[in-house]
């Protein structure tokens, strides 16, 4: 789901920059305010632990590979804006050090899998569990967010890469950047997360969040945001 | 830091364990993740280079590109995998190191603000 640099065109990657910049103002602004200090550790362990998940790729046998993100089981640790900085700051070493996502691309990726999956995961997680409020739920509630906040940034991804032969398509009919439409960027990309890198995020935010209700770290699980006001 | 040691230790176990994320795909010949192909894989897919892509694919040059350390490229499987075990320890360091300080930023200008 890392879109490399040459994939899109400048009007998408920088656009997409431009949108980051104030969601990662409020984002510090949001922090400041709520993280408490106790929490601030999390942050550190959570850009670190997004890193790592991202390096198991998952193959789909003669296929393809995906891999999870952790950015939903980030959210409920961190807060959604926590767990936007957190994996900003993965996305960024990944890109500068490992030439895993583009440089140009950074901003792409920061909305799509920052950005996106924290806050729509989180939503579908923090709904859920309201209506389910047994532990088991919860950490059901937990992996089913997952699932929905990888496919989120999965999509966002598709919708990316297939807009470009709309925008930058030579006279001789060749793309410019990414060759593929949306008829074919939509399913490729959003058919193995729905099924086999999806149930895999949810499977390790369920399973993770359940080993949190039943150790001493529990307190984690409770509601990040608001927290350092009171 | 004592409240999270178990926290550190999974990471590095994490990192220990991550070269499954390396083998299991080669076993399972399940290619690269889709849109995350070379130039060259493009031209061989779509039968020409785009244009643009050409000109920026190659604007950066990542200095542990695919997890692999300089010079490893073509080593052999458990090497490549020593690599991507290194990588992953410099990857906890770096985003630990930085979220910290940013956290600590963050948080440190609050409790100044309130005194």
């Amino acid at each position: 789901m890392h879109i490399p640099d040459g994939y899109l065109g400048p009007p998408t990657y920088l656009g997409a920059y431009a949108a980051c910049a104030p969601l990662w103002t409020l984002a510090a602004r949001r922090l400041r305010r709520s993280l408490s200090t106790r929490r601030v550790p999390l942050l550190a362990i959570s850009a670190a632990f997004s890193f790592l998940v991202m390096m198991f790729n998952v193959p789909l046998p003669g296929a393809t590979t995906g891999h999870a993100v952790g950015g939903v089981l980030i959210a409920i640790a961190v807060g959604p804006w926590g767990a936007m900085l957190a994996i900003t700051i993965a996305l960024i070493i990944q890109a500068l050090l490992f030439g895993d996502g583009g440089i140009t691309a950074i901003g792409a990726n920061a909305f799509n899998i920052a950005f996106v999956m924290p806050f729509t995961g989180y939503g579908a997680y923090a709904l859920l569990s309201r209506c389910f409020p047994s532990e088991k739920g919860r950490a059901i509630a937990a992996g089913i967010g997952g699932w929905v906040g990888l496919n989120s940034a999965a999509f966002t991804t598709a919708l990316m890469f297939g807009i470009q032969p709309l925008l930058h398509t030579g006279a001789d009919g060749r793309a410019l950047y990414a060759p593929y439409p949306l008829s074919v960027a939509l399913p490729a990309i959003l058919l193995p997360h729905l099924t086999l890198f999806g149930t895999v995020e949810a499977l390790v935010t369920g399973l993770v969040v359940r080993s949190l209700q039943r150790s001493h770290s529990a307190w984690i699980l409770q509601p990040a945001i608001g927290e350092g006001t009171r | 830091m004592k409240e999270y040691r178990t926290f550190w230790i999974a990471l590095i176990v994490m990192a220990l364990l991550s070269p499954l994320g390396l083998v299991l795909p080669r076993i399972m010949k399940a290619g690269s993740a889709w849109g995350e192909w070379g130039v060259d894989e493009v031209k061989r897919m779509v039968g020409y280079a785009p244009a643009g892509m050409e000109k920026t694919a190659g604007l950066w040059n990542a200095p542990i590109r695919d997890y692999t350390l300089p010079g490893q490229a073509g080593a052999s499987l458990s090497r490549v995998s020593l690599s991507y075990i290194l990588s992953g320890l410099i990857g906890i360091a770096l985003c630990a190191g930085g979220g910290y300080l940013f956290a600590r930023r963050v948080t440190g200008r609050q409790r100044k603000g309130r005194t």
